[in-house]
């Protein structure tokens, strides 16, 4: 198993987000997670990728193996775990070249491998552009700044691309995506699936997952994963909206 | 007469001082330097040193600087092995560089160089002899020794200095550096003067760096008044990097004539206190002025920018950009002043002043300030003091950069908006490494001589590769 996440609670500033979630994710696997505003989808994904700000109170997270929260956001990333961020960072006076090189070195320096010089890593970052359809000429701009929305989205898209990460996690990577953008950003993660990574999608719509076709479909809830099912859940879900959701908790006395 | 003197710094000493050693420090004087000299050491005597009273000295405490003892040296040393204090070969020294020593200009042979371009460049004593009406047409007519008691006392007491000419219509074929180096076995008070005159449309390179080879404490005084007449165009800079012991009051004029170009840069990389005080004055319509600042401090110094524009003349476009990056103790003060005078109309000016502290004791005070008399103008400042940005921070270690090179790598980027306005490339590659390495924590206070001091060129291993491809 790639990722085993048990009975993980997390809080901020004293408040409980997480409120004991348990998910299994196995590579070759794509989990879609679904849910209302502020039910701690977001949460759960940087508790994942290690930001500081969220205490982990208990629980646990299995990853390849070894205790993930122990690692420092840094080793969790060369471990090969990607945050597509909800809102990507400007990063003025960084050029992408610069970061991405920096980064793609330290990972490879992680593994034992030596930097990439300058022409193999030119030649890597225009490979991974045409992948993900990238076609505005980014090298020599700053990292995110004056992008637009959809611009912001297929950056992310192409640092995974360039990172190539084993556990992928999208955070809502189609708000604020025209249909066109969208469909770039599922191209990108179609195109880097593979049997060995994984990816989890967090999504507030549905229309995401008619692109990424998800193997799984959990819906987040108050801080708890309330139901799981194939991808037709995420087509209830849009059917019925989250109410359905809110009443099934109520009437299962749950949640108020 | 003695060569060196030894004393603690107060008011009380100068006027004895200097009516000790008038002579001797009038000797080659023309006539009206003199005069200037007795109205300004009676200035000083009524101003006497500022104090953190003074609203303008309010953040810079001069106490600690005041309470060592220094030598005041009358004398330039004799028989100095200029090969061996650049401490490298100094392949243009007889063109392009020019050296200067505790305050004294030193040369290989000739004090004074007259290029066959009409150029001259030199010792400022020299010049005063050799071109006393060029030098009594410029010199003190931009350093107001009545309103600045340090310019008053180098005013009274300077004896040399640097001296550049560049006639009308001359262009520099290559940047000038002054390399003005501190290095002696004992504790040195010194004030020398340079003067820079660019004639009408006329352009110029210069390259003005302060430097220490050793840590013995030192107090410098300098005042450089620097004339750029009509359509001419100066790029300036000023590369500062003394010791932790050292206090720096650098006063320089800048007097633009109508349709002057100015570029100056102050990168101050080291320095146990360093004030620069700034002052630009458009004595002409369609000035442009840029002036800007990049400071990396760390331990116990502090810098301390003051730069006033004053806006004289219509049509002027002033810009100041000024970045600091504060560590541990240190602190920084910017004080900016625009003066947009009542006629001044269609001037355009903005401020900025930007500071990042890493530490919480890390502090800085930063006072943009306009004052304008009419309302046809286009001005603005801003100022703005934080931490490295933690959302950044983050995005870059989960790319699995780690901690140390994320912040190297954000530190970097927001020093170089400033560096990247070089516009000398071998300059900026130099200034660049330099503040990698300054950075990093790596950067030794000899290192500073931009040009000179590398050759063969060295490169410089960085954990994070910098290089823009």
């Amino acid at each position: 198993m790639l990722l085993s996440i048990k009975n993980l609670h997390a809080s901020i500033n004293g408040k409980e987000i997480l409120k004991g979630i348990d998910l299994d994710v196995n590579q070759g696997e794509v989990h879609a997670i679904m849910g209302p505003n502020g039910t701690g989808k977001s949460t759960l994904a940087s508790v994942i990728a290690g930001r500081e700000v969220f205490d982990v109170t208990s629980g646990e997270v299995i990853y390849k193996g070894r205790n993930l929260l122990k690692l420092a956001v840094e080793e969790r990333a060369r471990e090969g775990i990607f945050l597509g961020f909800q809102y990507p960072v400007e990063i003025p006076g960084v050029s992408i070249t610069n970061f991405m090189r920096t980064a793609v070195n330290e990972v490879r320096k992680f593994k034992g491998l030596d930097p990439l010089g300058g022409g193999a890593f030119l030649k890597l970052m225009e490979e991974k552009k045409k992948l993900v359809e990238l076609t505005s000429n980014l090298a020599n701009r700053s990292v995110n700044e004056g992008f637009s929305g959809g611009e912001k989205k297929k950056n992310e898209i192409f640092q995974m691309a360039m990172l190539e990460p084993t556990l992928a996690i999208l955070d809502e990577t189609d708000s604020g995506l025209d249909i066109d953008a969208l469909r770039v950003v599922a191209n990108g993660v179609n195109k880097l699936r593979t049997k060995d990574n994984a990816f989890m999608v967090i999504t507030h719509y549905q229309r995401l997952l008619d692109y990424i076709i998800p193997d799984f479909v959990h819906v987040l809830f108050e801080g708890k994963i309330v139901k799981s099912g194939s991808k037709e859940l995420a087509l209830e879900l849009e059917e019925k909206g989250y109410d359905w959701i809110r009443k099934e908790q109520r009437d299962n006395g749950i949640a108020g | 007469m003695q060569d060196v003197i030894k004393q603690n710094i107060t008011k009380e000493l100068f006027p004895g001082l200097f009516r000790e050693h008038r002579a001797a420090i009038t000797a080659g004087d023309y006539p009206s330097l003199t005069v200037q000299r007795d109205n300004a050491i009676r200035r000083f005597e009524e101003l006497g040193f500022p104090t953190i009273k003074l609203e303008a000295w309010k953040n810079t405490d001069l106490k600690e600087s005041f309470g060592k003892e220094y030598n005041f040296v009358l004398k330039p040393e004799q028989g100095v092995d200029v090969q061996k204090v650049f401490r490298c070969n100094i392949p243009h020294l007889d063109t392009a560089i020019m050296g200067q020593l505790n305050g004294w200009y030193v040369s290989k042979d000739v004090p004074l160089m007259e290029l066959g371009n009409g150029i001259i460049m030199g010792s400022l004593a020299e010049a005063m002899k050799k071109y006393p009406a060029l030098i009594e047409a410029h010199l003190g007519k931009y350093a107001d020794f009545n309103t600045d008691s340090f310019t008053a006392l180098n005013t009274a007491f300077f004896m040399d200095g640097v001296f550049i000419y560049v006639p009308e219509n001359v262009k520099s074929p290559k940047p000038v550096q002054i390399i003005n180096v501190i290095h002696h076995d004992q504790n040195l008070f010194l004030q020398s003067r340079n003067l820079v005159v660019l004639g009408k449309n006329s352009r110029l390179s210069l390259v003005h760096c302060d430097d220490s080879y050793n840590h013995q404490p030192s107090f410098s005084n300098v005042v450089t008044e620097i004339c750029l007449g009509e359509y001419s165009s100066l790029d300036h800079y000023k590369l500062q990097n003394l010791n932790n012991a050292s206090t720096l009051i650098s006063s320089v004029y800048f007097q633009m004539e109508a349709s002057a170009q100015l570029e100056s840069h102050y990168i101050s990389l080291n320095g146990g206190l360093l004030r620069n005080n700034i002052r630009l004055r458009f004595n002409g319509p369609h000035g442009d002025a840029k002036i800007y600042g990049i400071y990396l401090m760390d331990s116990k110094q502090h810098i301390d920018n003051q730069v006033f524009v004053d806006h004289a003349f219509p049509d002027c476009i002033s810009g100041e950009l000024f970045k600091g990056i504060l560590d541990e103790h240190s602190s920084g003060v910017f004080n900016g002043h625009v003066l947009v005078e009542r006629n001044a109309v269609r001037t355009n000016a903005y401020q900025s002043n930007r500071n990042i502290l890493l530490t919480e004791t890390a502090k800085v005070n930063s006072k943009p300030f306009l004052e304008i008399y009419n309302d046809d103008v286009k001005c603005s400042h801003g100022s703005t003091t934080g931490q490295l940005d933690q959302d950044a921070m983050y995005y870059l270690r989960q790319r699995g950069i780690g901690e140390d090179s994320a912040r190297m790598l954000l530190m970097y980027a927001y020093a170089d908006e400033v560096i990247s306005r070089i516009a000398i490339d071998p300059l900026r590659y130099r200034i660049e490494d330099m503040v990698k390495k300054r950075l990093q924590g790596e950067l030794q206070i000899c290192e500073a001589c931009v040009l000179h001091c590398n050759t063969p060129e060295q490169p410089v291993e960085f954990v994070i590769d910098m290089t823009k491809i």
